[in-house]
């Protein structure tokens, strides 16, 4: 290989061109294709969304003045779509419509273009949306495989550092009940199974309540509620993640029994607090996590659930945050090892 | 102002091709004729904003070719349209002869 060759052509993508002029449509379109992309145009605005929505585009260009449905109204539909807004749009419009594009560019239009278009201009431009997408794509996909997809987009946007800042957040500790004599009495391969299985079930109902997994350790999982992302109901969603927990496990141990293995039985502990929490690691391998003694509070009374044979407990300041309608059951107030003071316990019953 | 700025069709030839901008004179002339009919379907009809979008597109596309002197005619059009004032007089005439000279000056590069 040449180590000095010429700049490397760009990945071809699929590129969406929607513009009501057929002139523009066909200058843009050959400039694009030289380039190595493909290609598909659309007449106007309400054409342009409908093949953007199933098109699995990498990269819009959008003119503003058109008829049916205008540039304005296809960028405003498709920064309310979910799956649309991770799309590049780049505006293209007459010098005159700076007003507008100013607009589209503050609402979330990634860039624009005058027109007619400058060849190199049009280049460049949608090289680097692109890329940035590429980038943003790949980011993506990593942040997903640890939370939900609405805190990994809240993450992609604000960015993360490493360090960490006192939250008050809600943290939820489960862990299976005699793993250790499961995996002694199955072959090793069925215990992986099942501990697939059953995390694959606790992460969806942590996930779904808006809980990040910040850790897995054998078989227990420490998932945390409000941080990054704080949410008011942190409490709330924390206990609801927990009896789902509990719902998911009934249902799983109906199959296991069914198929003649071993059900299981899990303890979860829940804490509310305020905890030091960020991301930890090194830029290339980060996790997020958090510390402090509501963290080891909702270990030791995750551990409690064995002696009080209640599953799902939690802290004084958990309770202080669910409506009326849960079941509650008082256990009293229980001095943990290593704790100074009492800590009022409570069993959740049902939501 | 020129009836074509050889510059700007000249560049457009190198981007894409002398063979592609052959093919693109060709839609040009075919869609200025449509718009142009537009503008005086629209004249007639009083409706300002099918006016408007039509002496757009012209504008849009003489800059494209390098066509200044177009671009200029119908821009006045589209603000006609767009202040929704039809007044004309003239100029769809002017424009139309304005296309013609265009039209041969293209032809004769081809």
């Amino acid at each position: 290989m040449n180590p000095i060759s010429k700049p490397a052509s760009p990945e071809p993508a699929r590129l969406l061109v929607v513009d009501d002029n057929t002139i523009n449509r066909m200058v843009l379109s050959r400039s694009l294709e030289q380039d190595g992309h493909i290609v598909e145009t659309a007449e106007n605005g309400r054409e342009g969304l409908e093949k953007f929505r199933t098109g699995s585009f990498d990269l819009m260009l959008l003119d503003i003045e058109m008829p049916v449905m205008n540039g304005f109204e296809v960028l405003e539909a498709c920064l309310n779509d979910f799956d649309l807004r991770q799309i590049p749009i780049i505006m293209t419009s007459a010098m005159e419509e700076i007003d507008a594009v100013v607009k589209c560019v503050e609402l979330g239009a990634e860039d624009y273009l005058t027109k007619p278009v400058n060849p190199i201009l049009l280049r460049a431009r949608v090289g680097a949306s692109l890329e940035k997408k590429r980038l943003r794509d790949e980011q993506r996909k990593l942040f997903r495989t640890f939370t939900t997809r609405e805190v990994a987009e809240e993450l992609l946007r604000d960015g993360f550092s490493l360090g960490g800042q006192m939250v008050t957040a809600t943290v939820l500790i489960s862990d299976i009940r005699s793993f250790t004599t499961i995996t002694e009495s199955q072959a090793p391969s069925d215990s992986i199974e099942l501990l697939n299985q059953y995390f694959s079930m606790m992460f969806d109902a942590i996930t779904q309540n808006g809980g990040i997994v910040n850790q897995i350790v054998g078989d227990g999982v420490l998932a945390v509620f409000g941080a990054p992302i704080y949410y008011d109901d942190h409490r709330e969603r924390a206990v609801k993640a927990g009896l789902q927990m509990l719902e998911q496990l009934k249902v799983f141990n109906q199959n296991q029994l069914a198929q003649g293995k071993t059900p299981i039985q899990i303890g979860i502990g829940i804490t509310s607090g305020e905890m030091v929490a960020g991301y930890t690691g090194t830029q290339n391998r980060a996790i997020y996590t958090c510390i402090g003694d509501t963290v080891n509070l909702a270990d030791r009374i995750q551990e409690y659930t064995k002696e009080a044979l209640r599953p799902l407990l939690i802290d004084e300041n958990t309770r202080r945050g669910l409506a009326p309608e849960y079941k509650l059951e008082d256990l009293g107030r229980i001095v943990f090892k290593g704790k100074n003071q009492a800590v009022n316990v409570f069993a959740v019953i049902g939501g | 102002m020129a009836i074509l700025d050889l510059n700007t069709l000249n560049a457009l030839k190198e981007s894409a091709g002398a063979d592609f901008v052959d093919e693109l004179m060709d839609a040009f002339i075919k869609d200025s004729i449509q718009q142009m009919e537009k503008l005086r379907g629209a004249l007639e009809t009083g409706d300002a904003d099918t006016f408007r979008r039509a002496a757009h597109t012209i504008k849009s596309n003489a800059l494209t070719f390098g066509a200044e002197d177009l671009a200029v005619l119908a821009r006045e059009l589209e603000m006609l349209g767009r202040d929704k004032n039809l007044e004309a007089g003239n100029r769809l005439e002017v424009l139309k002869e304005a296309f013609e000279l265009l039209q041969s000056e293209l032809l004769s590069l081809k």
